[in-house]
């Protein structure tokens, strides 16, 4: 006889990809068994993948920390060691952690200034989160040397986004991918990293009559509906899609009348086009040219044509570069600012977009207003009553730099909430040693990561379900997440957590003047973001109850925005940008032939420090690296061998899958196991502007070894997806 | 604007537009037609029949989920002789499937008092619980081959056609291609199926042990080899528990 469960159930929203699927969470005595979701639900109309319907499990995980730690041995610049073993940390009260933390945060801070003062914030956590801690870094600390993964993610979009348009997320809701007739998917393995959006991009293939165009180097799923397959070079983006502008310039497929009325620098781009001949674009891309001309004028030809993108795009030394290449095409053919078109690019985490949105930037303030802007400055001054010149008028540090900039006299304490830089980062090897040098470190977090395993302080943190708060999903929606569960243990939520430690620092700063850090519920924190950052003005919980609104919603009557830049662009005219062809940091040579791309999979999450720690490791228990047959039979190479993979700055030990979903002379890794790190190997160089890594392309080696290397050759799971 | 039709239901004339079901068209003046396999956002296929529908002049009776509204078409939801065939179809699916987590179609059972034993020598259907993954487990002595999850595996939300009917008459069951287990099928776990079964033939892992008196300390300790365990009796851990 089955036992009758309690069935309390909490509507919530779903704490892994950018899709923000709504959840339903079925409860029996503090434990979720089981989570649903609404057929009616806007976002993902009662469709979950397995990471949301079954990966709530890490809550429960007997390895979560639910005490705040202090480490037993004290560590110091230099000598700091991983302690992956409770055994190594005295379980503390909060008030001794917080003091703690408060007072060497303070010392350090008294001593060296702001510059030795830095925080990742976090795109998993919640709007409100985000907006405390960067308001107590940048209110108490006078720093910017805040940021979050969006740089390792897609700062090359956001800056190409803005350098074009003035502005920098989605252009369209993702389901409006059914209304356009033709769709380009380019540096994306949609299937596996946005599912939901997926299967409605499979639906308006083969249910709305939509034709698909998939760019990339990897046969990624969505090719199986794919009109072309253009299998480009790792790295030639601006080449393959300036030869499509090249198309569309030569054969007068472009939309003169949108170029006319509400574009820029038509001539200087149109100019800079002139070398892209199919011939080119072929000989540097290893894209055939018909398939450049026949992309070029399906996309061009569409009534309402799309273009839907990743970190493939943006994740590379010209990373603002290949953004702007697709922008070139959309404001050369008008697909921009009418439903079923635009310019999205598919955020990857839970609250990307509202992490950046709250001013978790090392450049910007919530809403993306500028910190060197003298009258921003002022304004934030002002509400958040600090003398005027007291905040910092300099642009802060982004992610990577701040690792790299770990010395004397400059940063010397870090802040990191929810974020594991330590398997996120370019060039791991180079990344521990600078995080080794910190002189204090504090975590706020579920799991002790590899990062979380340098700290001095551990605070846990609630999960999704502990807390309440809004995500701000891909399509610039933000929804309500909710307080099911009581916390696990000690754990408190992450606001709770930035607002205690704020008053404990404050005073001992002595600060004349308070920010203010007494709030009751997170709803009162985003009713102060929304008085400071315009976009969410209009949000206010109980209009989201239900529903999200699209931001930006600017005023609390204003009902949101489905599509962006009907009639204008935020900064008025949108820019053509002139591009010029650059191949990648680290090319293949004769030491290093091979290309090395990574990514993610299905069934895992990032850093892995939530899906590692849940059944879901089950299904994916250990690295692969996909290797093309033509490149594994001249290598002796068969599927489930051991192999070594080697770049010039480290080397993993991983099984070999022998696959065509990756193109001879490239093979790819997912970077979600900390045992076989991809980023041990990734390339360090950035794009110039937008400071993000080139993790998509590096030069790379690789050769069988004995089983015996492998970290866990136990831990295999035969699987038949693909 | 599509054309309208005007029909009569239950003696009710109404007007409903062109491609309306007669499922749709009784709702809209708030009568309901009992529905099993029928689910609003799976494609109707008319399978279980409870929603037949006696149409003036048609030989048969008709499934009203597929079934559209045509002009003067004069409909009765609750004739005896549809009444009749539901009851049967509820004795039949009782006296042979495990309805003990289908609540809709116990309801239903009182309300036509259908009579569970009116087909004594009925051949129950009789399969192990198939337990091949952590994710989610296939009890289909509960399944009563409503086809939502092959849908929904398929052109209704996923495209990944992981399952679909294997054998045929009474033999007929949802399976896996050459009944591989789910890890090493195309299944990519989205659990879409579990969302439309609704007689808890699909259950998540979690849920499932719960049910059957695991604590929740106990279900979280299991190792990753006794997840994955193909029986539930061997998946148990060594701690003992409320287990019958």
């Amino acid at each position: 006889m089955n036992k009758n469960l309690i069935n309390k159930v909490v509507s919530t929203t779903c704490p892994f990809c950018g899709v923000g699927c709504n959840l339903q969470l079925h409860i029996n005595d503090n434990f979720i068994y089981k989570i649903t979701s609404p057929f009616d639900g806007i976002v993902n109309k009662g469709n979950l993948c397995v990471k949301g319907r079954f990966g709530y499990d890490f809550i429960y995980n007997k390895n979560r920390v639910t005490t705040p730690l202090i480490r037993k041995t004290p560590q110091k610049p230099g000598a700091r060691t991983q302690a992956f073993d409770k055994n190594e940390w005295r379980e503390v009260s909060w008030d001794e952690a917080l003091d703690y933390a408060a007072d060497r945060l303070t010392e350090i801070y008294k001593r060296d200034g702001s510059e030795a003062m830095a925080v990742y914030c976090c795109a998993k956590a919640t709007n409100e989160d985000n907006y405390l801690l960067q308001k107590l870094y940048r209110a108490l600390f006078r720093t910017n040397n805040i940021d979050h993964c969006t740089r390792l993610c897609h700062a090359g979009s956001v800056v190409g986004l803005q350098k074009a348009l003035g502005s920098a997320a989605m252009s369209n809701t993702a389901s409006e991918v059914i209304k356009s007739d033709v769709f380009i998917i380019t540096g994306s393995n949609t299937a596996e990293t946005h599912p939901i959006i997926a299967i409605q991009m499979k639906a308006a293939v083969e249910k709305y009559g939509a034709k698909l165009i998939v760019v990339d180097p990897r046969r990624v799923e969505m090719v199986n509906y794919a009109t072309l397959w253009l299998p480009e070079k790792p790295g030639t983006d601006v080449a393959v899609f300036s030869g499509m502008a090249h198309v569309i310039l030569k054969e007068k497929l472009y939309n003169q009348q949108f170029i006319d009325d509400r574009t820029e620098n038509f001539r200087e781009f149109a100019q800079s086009m002139e070398k892209f001949t199919p011939e080119y674009v072929e000989s540097v891309s290893g894209v055939k040219k018909e398939l450049i001309i026949e992309a070029a004028r399906l996309y061009a030809n569409a009534e309402r044509g799309a273009i839907y993108w990743a970190l493939g795009i943006s994740q590379s030394t010209h990373g603002t570069n290949n953004a702007l290449s697709l922008i070139n095409l959309a404001l050369l053919t008008g697909h921009i600012g009418r439903e079923g078109t635009g310019l999205n690019p598919l955020r990857g985490q839970n609250n990307v977009q509202g992490a950046s949105d709250s001013g978790a930037m090392p450049w910007h303030y919530p809403g993306y207003q500028e910190v060197n802007q003298e009258e921003v400055a002022l304004k934030f001054e002002k509400a958040w009553n600090i003398e005027p010149g007291g905040l910092n008028r300099n642009l802060g540090l982004t992610t990577t730099e701040i690792l790299r900039h770990v010395h004397d006299g400059g940063v010397r304490s870090l802040y990191i909430m929810g974020e594991n830089p330590m398997m996120s980062e370019p060039n791991l090897n180079e990344a521990h040693k600078h995080m080794q040098e910190l002189e204090f470190i504090a975590v706020q977090d579920l799991f002790i990561n590899e990062s979380g395993a340098y700290a001095d302080v551990f605070f846990p943190a609630g999960s999704f379900a502990e807390k309440d708060g809004t995500f701000t999903n891909t399509d610039r929606r933000v929804q309500l997440v909710r307080k099911a569960l009581e916390p696990i243990g000690l754990a408190r939520p992450d606001w709770e957590i930035i607002a205690d430690l704020a008053k404990r620092i404050e005073s001992r700063l002595g600060r004349p003047n308070s920010s203010f850090w007494d709030y009751t519920h997170p709803s009162q924190i985003m009713d102060e973001m929304g008085s400071v950052a315009p976009s969410y003005a209009g949000i206010k919980y109980d209009r989201i109850q239900k529903v999200g609104l699209q931001a930006p919603v600017f005023d609390k009557n204003h009902s949101g925005t489905p599509y962006l830049f009907k009639d204008s662009f935020p900064s008025g005219r949108g820019k053509f940008h002139a591009l010029d062809y650059q191949p990648i940091d680290e090319p293949a040579d004769a030491e290093y032939p091979f290309i090395l791309n990574t990514g993610r999979v299905l069934e895992h999450w990032h850093g892995g420090t939530l899906t590692r720690n849940s059944w879901l490791d089950d299904l994916y228990p250990e690295a692969k690296v996909e290797i093309h047959p033509y490149d594994a039979e001249a290598n002796g190479i068969q599927t489930n061998d051991a192999i070594k993979v080697s770049t010039r700055r480290g080397e993993i030990f991983l099984r070999a899958e022998v696959t065509e979903k990756t193109i001879p002379g490239v093979i790819f890794i997912p970077f979600h196991f900390a045992e076989a790190a991809a980023n041990f190997l990734t390339n360090d160089a950035m794009d110039p502007e937008a400071k993000i890594p080139e993790f998509k392309a590096c030069a790379v080696r690789f050769e069988k070894v004995p089983e015996n290397k492998l970290p866990h050759p136990e831990n295999h799971q035969k699987r038949g997806r693909y | 604007m599509k054309k309208e039709i005007q029909l009569t239901i239950d003696g009710n004339t109404i007007q409903v537009p062109e491609g309306t079901t007669i499922l749709k068209a009784a709702e809209s003046i708030g009568i309901k037609i009992p529905t099993i396999c029928y689910h609003d956002y799976c494609t109707a296929n008319a399978l279980c029949r409870i929603c037949v529908v006696e149409i003036e002049g048609s030989r048969t009776l008709i499934p009203s989920c597929v079934a559209k509204v045509s002009s003067d078409m004069q409909v009765k939801t609750k004739s005896e002789r549809v009444i009749k065939s539901r009851k049967t179809i509820l004795e039949m699916l009782v006296s042979s499937i495990d309805l003990s987590e289908s609540p809709e179609i116990l309801n239903m059972i009182d309300e036509y008092e259908a009579n569970p034993s009116r087909f004594p020598d009925a051949e129950r259907r009789e399969h192990a619980v198939i337990d091949d993954n952590p994710m989610f487990i296939r009890d289909y002595e509960k399944c009563i081959l409503c086809w939502r999850c092959v849908q929904v595996c398929a052109e209704d939300a996923q495209y990944t056609f992981a399952i679909n009917f294997s054998g045929r008459g009474y033999e007929t069951q949802i399976n896996t291609f050459y009944e591989k287990p789910l890890p090493e099928t195309s299944c990519v776990f989205c659990g879409q199926c579990i969302g439309v079964c609704p007689t808890g033939a699909l259950k998540p892992k979690r849920e499932w042990l719960l049910q059957d008196g695991y604590q929740p300390e106990e279900i979280m300790l299991l190792t990753r080899t006794q997840r994955k365990k193909k029986t539930k009796s061997s998946a148990r851990p060594s701690s003992g528990g409320s287990h019958e």
